[in-house]
């Protein structure tokens, strides 16, 4: 009895750590499987092409501009979106609503985190292109202003529970201080909670940021998918294609093993790599802001 | 020293920040509430036993959406079976094994990584590696296995929290009474975050139900006339079927759409619905 005991825990004592690790090992495979695949595409096409502002896979051009200024427009509009109503509503929530009122607002927030990104693109397509064609007079409704909007949404969630937590985790004691030298709520919130909160708020920002370039199904429905280089202001109300749209468009129709097969996933790499980059951003300002506040308690 | 008029201010600009912050929280809350409703309303007339039992006819513009329906409950259970034992495992390790030490860091960073990796890029790697180096096809097999490596991190950084919300005392104290270690982590620990756990692994299960971008290339069948018989047969999926008739399919009726867009949101919303509740009674009832 006592023997059979010590070997069934020593064996889930082992299964328990290996799972633990699986972590690492899983981002090590998705790295090692997007290298395998997308790393021939240096050697079949030429840095010139690659680097041009032609993506036109059946005539061989595949040139990945104009897809990464896509992805960079539709974000910096979401972006524009979800960092003021995210902030806003996480400095709603957590220091001036009601209990009831943020009791009813945090789970449907959480809701909208929730909500499938393709029926979002869904009604883009049916509700929201429409009406944006003839609000703003456009020639077409599916334009990455339209990306941006709903991508806005989708990252919403994601800013707002994040900077809530950090808005949560400052201390009682500092508001209260600020009230009682004669602040307002108002100028406390500003003054006091917010910049104490901030290394928190960035985290947040960069993790909607990222939530938005990764999107994939929203903007492939509703951005029109053409994929011509975005630089300028007007850019933003026509069409563009995305990083993400376009592995998803194309990956379905291209012969396994073929350049364009490698060159998807090659854009597959610099989408894990800018991933990579904001998350661990954004994780090291979370722990440099946990130094930061150990040195001041000590 | 300080002017009446200058304190009147002051208290003016607080009144109208809090509108102003009022009116953000509205805006950000309302368009949620309005595609709810106007999904429901929508497609509520579509909705018929024909509907949600038959299968697609008339490439796809008549009948009902069976085979997306059961599709979509096979690869949450696909994604159920790989990610749930794995995801609770990692997150006991994390509480009750681990010490802060780099790898303990480097295993939570990996982990925030899993989880910002975009969507199509978890497609592209489940084609690689199970599609095609595994040789598993395009299958429910791929598909749940991508989507549960997707699941991961959202369902072990909730259930390391909900393990983490229980009082050491517990352990220590069930240590003491001559419980061996795992013991103490089955009996007392897992039983006592059991509601918190739950609700991150629906949460989890939730986000796997509505993906489209990760089954695309690795398990999902633009059109099925029967449904699937082994975890090796490509599957349709309710997300990825309202990808195909929204944008794919020419002259496709409308309600139908609707109809499938209702579908899908009554099954994530009702899990949504059900890890809320799971989560507010756990913590209604709990004592320490």
């Amino acid at each position: 009895m006592e023997k059979s005991l010590n070997w069934r825990e020593f064996v889930i004592t082992r299964a328990i750590k290996a799972s633990g690790y699986s972590a690492i090992v899983f981002v090590l495979l998705i790295f090692v499987f997007l290298m395998r695949e997308g790393l021939p595409a240096l050697g079949e096409v030429e840095a010139g092409n690659l680097l041009s502002i032609r993506w036109y896979p059946i005539e061989e051009m595949f040139g990945i501009l104009p897809l990464i200024t896509g992805s960079i427009i539709v974000t910096i509009g979401a972006a524009l979106i979800a960092v003021p109503f995210g902030i806003g509503t996480a400095v709603f929530i957590s220091e001036i609503a009601p209990r009831w009122v943020r009791e009813i607002l945090k789970p449907l927030v959480e809701l909208l985190g929730g909500l499938p990104s393709v029926v979002l693109g869904f009604l883009g397509i049916l509700v929201l292109s429409p009406f944006l064609r003839v609000f703003l007079d456009l020639p077409t409704g599916l334009t990455a202003f339209t990306g941006s909007l709903l991508l806005g949404g989708i990252a919403v969630p994601t800013v707002v529970s994040v900077a809530e937590d950090a808005l949560d985790a400052v201390p009682r004691a500092y508001r209260e201080g600020a009230w009682a030298l004669g602040a307002t709520r108002w100028q406390t919130i500003w003054r006091v909670t917010l910049p104490a909160a901030r290394s928190g708020v960035l985290t947040a920002v960069m993790l909607g940021i990222g939530r938005a370039i990764g999107e994939t199904m929203t903007v492939m429905m509703v951005t029109g998918n053409a994929p011509v280089l975005a630089l300028k202001l007007g850019s933003l109300f026509s069409p563009v294609r995305t990083m993400t749209a376009t592995i998803a468009a194309e990956m379905g129709e291209v012969a396994n093993g073929s350049t364009h097969y490698h060159v998807l996933f090659f854009i597959g790499i610099v989408l894990f790599l800018i991933s990579l980059g904001v998350n661990i951003a954004a994780s090291s300002v979370v722990f440099r802001a946990k130094k930061r506040a150990e040195r001041i308690l000590s | 020293m300080m002017k009446p008029t200058f304190s009147l201010n002051r208290h003016l600009v607080q009144r109208l920040g809090f509108a102003g912050l009022t009116v953000m929280a509205f805006l950000t809350v309302l368009p949620i509430v309005a595609v709810v409703v106007y999904i429901v309303v929508q497609g509520a007339p579509a909705i018929s036993w024909e509907f949600l039992s038959g299968f697609p006819r008339g490439g796809m513009r008549e009948g009902g959406i069976l085979p997306a329906i059961i599709g979509t409950l096979y690869l949450t259970i696909g994604t159920a079976i790989f990610s749930v034992p794995l995801g609770i495992a990692a997150a006991i390790y994390l509480s009750e094994y681990a010490a802060d030490t780099p790898l303990t860091r480097t295993i939570r960073i990996a982990i925030i990584n899993l989880a910002g990796i975009p969507s199509v890029v978890y497609g592209l790697f489940g084609l690689g590696l199970f599609v095609l180096f595994l040789r598993f096809g395009t299958s429910i097999l791929a598909a749940s296995l991508t989507l549960s490596i997707m699941t991961l991190p959202v369902i072990i950084s909730t259930a390391e929290e909900a393990l983490r919300s229980v009082p050491q005392a517990f352990r220590t104290v069930s240590i003491s009474l001559g419980a061996t270690r795992w013991q103490t982590i089955r009996r007392i620990v897992l039983k006592e975050a059991l509601p918190g756990i739950i609700t991150g692994v629906i949460l989890g299960l939730e986000r796997a139900a509505g993906e489209t971008a990760p089954i695309l290339f690795t398990g999902a069948a633009f059109f099925l006339p029967r449904l699937p018989g082994s975890p090796f047969d490509a599957t349709m999926a309710l997300p990825y079927h309202l990808f195909v008739i929204s944008t794919q399919v020419p002259e496709m009726p409308i309600q139908i759409q609707y109809g499938t867009a209702l579908v899908l949101l009554v099954f994530v919303l009702t899990m949504n619905v059900i890890a809320t509740f799971i989560r507010s009674r756990a913590r209604a009832k709990r004592q320490w």
